[in-house]
């Protein structure tokens, strides 16, 4: 199917799904769970982009989550902060702005971390986002006007746009942001831009070789993954209401992030798609079943598993029996009919 | 202005935790540094080695220390148990370089998730008749808190690089880490050296980790912070170099105790990573590496 095509067809159907839902579901719970699912669709989308695509793992997700969250935060304030001092009265900001300027501000925090460490191995790349995530949190702890150590509450508005409650207003925003995220995911994939990212995962130095622009594909594939990482935090603080930095930069969003595309499958825009909404529904369940922790427990060893028996995911597995399947028929066809 | 005493005892204070640091450190340079497996579950040991202690300490009023010696050959069978597992899965596959992250990080991920299940995320901290006197040397302070784990994580150092200095596995180990394949020539085999480098890696987390839970209180999460700082402190002292690293772990713990005494100790976790990012884009050899 054609990109332009498939974006048609994948939009349509995530407006169908928009309106199917909020004409049947009344009960507000589903709204909480599947937007967290969703969430995880663009979260690990976004992670695909850099680490299935280019083979650069990053882990600090809940960096460019979380900056995404609290520049919405800012956003939330500003009216207020510009009404104090300079008596500027400004209508307080629509919600797809805050997605937009948290997109583009950890686009700009990817594209910074990926310009210091890209140009060395990816080992030093995931290590300096892994530690980049607690120097963020430091920053935002140590910054009070966003609620510091303390956290923030964020009162959300009392009408949404198109109706219903401000969650149903959320959960539409998020099945769009979702159906994006894929729709880029697969454009990348059969681009140009996409063949370059895999010559650099299977063999960068060939790929430089080759001619292939391998620094600043990889700054691309950065600045794209941060951006729709912030994008898919920015709804965050009015999702929760309440803010703060341990939460909002708790390493279950990157395991999760990072476990769900491994499990899914890393090659292709599906499996990150797969292993999400099948981790995070698992999840829901799981927390409302049994405990907050011990799902984080199972996630955990799950990734392990996966990486050990399974390391391309559940799309390679489903690969690897339909090619067994394939050479039987094969091999029956070739017999000589008795 | 800044006072000169304060000043001093920042410096002296950070050289005491830099002491530390190196403790912390030391495994992450042999197994990242030597043998180029990046073992970002290393702080988990290293918080086991904490909890251990805690537990022997709370139950049997056992000295700390004692019990990391005690524990050093236990961490050493699971460092072997570990590299196994990551030897059979990914280096015999060829395929370290994600899925091996990946497993280290789930590693990291089940051991904080456990412990904050077994433990809880109360603060744990342990008694010896060292924890609280100090003693004083003119305008010094010198916290013996502080001063017995730098002493002995030295002493461990010295004795890590004199074994790999003239014992025949320590410089096969050294040798591992240049060329894998010529090791076969002289009849060692890289993989059984590997090993056994990777089991030293995690022993010395034992001590670490009581060193650790004698200078502060500790909690499952706080091991996440020690990421950047022991890759920084590898990096920084150029990979496989013990008196590199050593140097580089004083440097970052003199100007993280600079940064908490002047500016807020909540500013402190910043420190290590500006180094890091720093080292990385100006001087990724490191500042001993050639």
């Amino acid at each position: 199917m054609r990109t332009s095509t498939f974006s048609i067809v994948a939009f349509a159907i995530g407006l169908a799904v928009i309106v199917f839902t909020r004409v049947f579901f009344t009960n507000e719970y589903f709204y909480f769970a599947a937007y967290v699912v969703l969430q995880y669709v663009v979260l690990s989308t976004a992670w695909n982009i850099l680490g299935g695509y280019t083979g650069y793992i990053n882990f600090g997700i809940s960096a460019f989550f979380a900056l995404g969250a609290y520049s919405t935060v800012v956003l939330h304030k500003l009216p207020e902060l510009l009404h104090d001092t300079w008596n500027l009265t400004i209508p307080s900001i629509p919600m797809p702005v805050m997605i937009l300027v948290g997109g583009i501000i950890s686009g700009v925090i990817g594209l910074a971390t990926g310009y210091l460490t890209l140009r060395l191995r990816g080992v030093f790349f995931a290590i300096a986002t892994l530690a980049m995530a607690i120097v963020a949190q430091t920053l935002i702890v140590n910054w009070d006007y966003v609620g510091g150590s303390r956290g923030i509450y964020i009162i959300r508005p009392a009408m949404a746009p198109l109706g219903g409650g401000y969650i149903q207003y959320l959960y539409s925003l998020m099945v769009i942001l979702a159906v994006m995220s894929v729709c880029i995911a697969r454009w990348i994939e059969r681009s140009q831009l996409g063949l370059g990212f895999a010559a650099i995962r299977d063999d960068e130095q060939a790929a430089e070789a080759g001619g292939v622009p391998t620094l600043r594909l990889k700054l691309i594939a950065t600045t794209l993954s941060g951006a729709l990482m912030g994008m898919a935090g920015a709804p965050l603080p009015y999702y929760v209401t309440y803010l703060d930095p341990t939460s909002s930069f708790s390493l279950a969003y990157a395991v999760n992030a990072v476990a769900m595309p491994v499990i899914g499958g890393m090659t292709s825009w599906i499996g990150p798609v797969i292993g999400s909404i099948l981790l995070a529904t698992i999840q829901q369940l799981a927390t409302v079943t049994i405990s907050s922790a011990l799902n984080l427990l199972i996630v955990g060893l799950l990734l392990i598993a996966f990486v050990i028996i399974a390391p391309k995911g559940i799309l390679g597995v489903v690969e690897a029996q339909q090619r067994r399947r394939a050479t039987r028929l094969a091999n029956l066809a070739a017999r000589p009919a008795q | 202005m800044i006072s000169f005493d304060l000043l001093i005892n920042a410096i002296v204070a950070g050289v005491l935790l830099g002491g530390f640091y190196a403790a912390v450190s030391v495994g992450i340079t042999i197994s990242f540094g030597m043998l180029d497996i990046a073992n970002i579950a290393q702080p988990a040991f290293i918080l086991l080695g904490s909890y251990a202690a805690y537990i022997f300490n709370s139950a049997f009023h056992i000295d700390p220390i004692l019990v990391g010696v005690v524990m050093t050959p236990i961490f050493f069978m699971i460092g072997i148990a570990v590299y196994r597992l990551y030897y059979y899965c990914f280096e015999m596959r060829n395929e370290q370089a994600i899925q091996g992250l990946a497993f280290f990080f789930g590693l990291l991920f089940v051991a904080e998730v456990s412990l904050i299940l077994v433990f809880g995320v109360d603060y744990r901290f342990v008694e010896a008749p060292y924890i609280g006197p100090s003693l004083h040397f003119g305008m010094f302070d010198l916290p013996l808190r502080m001063l017995i784990p730098c002493v002995i994580s030295l002493a461990m150092i010295g004795a890590l690089q004199l074994y790999l200095s003239r014992s025949f596995i320590g410089r096969a180990i050294l040798a591992v880490s240049q060329d894998g394949g010529a090791l076969q020539l002289i009849a060692a085999n890289p993989t059984r050296i590997k090993e056994i480098a990777f089991g030293i890696s995690i022993a010395t987390c034992a001590l670490a980790g009581t060193f650790l839970i004698i200078i502060q209180p500790v909690e499952p999460s706080i091991g996440r912070d020690y990421i950047g700082r022991i890759f920084a402190i590898c990096v920084l002292g150029g990979m496989t170099s013990f008196p590199g690293m050593v140097g580089a772990a004083m440097l970052i713990g003199v100007a993280e105790s600079i940064t908490a005494t002047f500016y807020g100790p909540s500013w402190a976790p910043a420190v290590a990573f500006g180094f890091l990012l720093a080292v990385l884009a100006v001087r990724p050899a490191g500042l001993a590496g050639r």
